[in-house]
């Protein structure tokens, strides 16, 4: 279960909407708890750095990102969880590609942007022998209302 | 000389969820064969068969890719720190065909 107040969601929404029809992409900082539930505390957006001709349907996150990332999150008392990139005028379930590049362990939330308009927000995780992406129950806090999705 | 290594979330499953570890090491690539050697079961994570660190994780010296200095030979000063960075990458395309990009990603654990 990943736990995602209203300003989070707002912000990924606002990102996804920014750079259509390009994938957006950036971190997810914040904490996990005894009981394995994880906590969204604040998104750390970074440019996608995918060739520009690929950006439409790619994201690819720099070293360096990750590195200045960690580093702020350590500062915070926070932890990388995982990451959150669009979809442009596609589902918001990863694809072939997406489990590919996938480590384990990490929060994989995905907007779908339809027509330059946030659509459906959905989070996965890759299984430790890397053969599926599970879905993860995404809550949105302030709204008081859980998303399911199923396969 | 005592190094600090930096861990990512997604290896404190291998370190008893330490966020940090201290080992001895000159190098980047001693501090990393230091720490792989006090957690085994991170080695397969780090290195490929042929024992060669696996071509997607970046190591950092300070906030230095070591592969912009002197790869693995980079010296690590006494107290510094060295983080391991995965890289990311994902999209709503399919897999590119074979040779329509080239793969220098290896396979990932
Ligand atoms: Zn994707």
């Amino acid at each position: 279960m990943i736990l995602v107040s209203g300003d989070v969601e707002r912000h990924i929404r606002a990102e996804g909407e920014k750079w259509y029809p390009d994938e957006c992409c950036g971190f997810l900082l914040g904490q996990i708890d005894e009981s394995g539930r994880r906590r969204v505390e604040d998104i750390l957006p970074v440019p996608n750095a995918g060739q520009a001709e690929e950006r439409h349907h790619r994201f690819r996150i720099e070293p360096d990102d990750f590195m200045r990332a960690e580093r702020q999150a350590r500062l915070r008392g926070l932890d990388v969880i995982g990451f959150y990139h669009s979809h442009p005028d596609h589902p918001a379930t990863p694809s072939e590609y997406d489990r590919e590049q996938a480590l384990p362990f990490y929060s994989y939330v995905i907007l779908s942007v339809r027509r330059g308009a946030s659509a459906e927000i959905s989070s996965w995780e890759l299984s430790g022998d890397r053969a599926l992406f599970n879905h993860e129950e995404l809550e949105c806090a302030a709204q008081h209302r859980a998303r399911k999705r199923r396969y | 000389m005592a190094v600090t290594i930096l861990i990512p979330t997604a290896l404190r499953a291998f370190t008893d969820r330490k966020a940090e570890v201290e080992v001895e090491g000159g190098t980047a690539g001693e501090a990393i064969a230091a720490f792989a050697g006090a957690y085994p079961d991170i080695r397969n994570h780090l290195y490929d068969d042929g024992g060669n660190l696996r071509s997607f994780i970046n190591i950092y010296v300070g906030e230095k890719n070591v592969k912009n200095a002197s790869g693995l030979e980079t010296p690590v000063p006494d107290g510094e720190t060295v983080m391991i960075v995965p890289a990311i990458a994902g999209g709503k395309a399919p897999a590119p065909d074979c040779g329509a990009r080239s793969n220098d990603k290896g396979r990932r654990p």
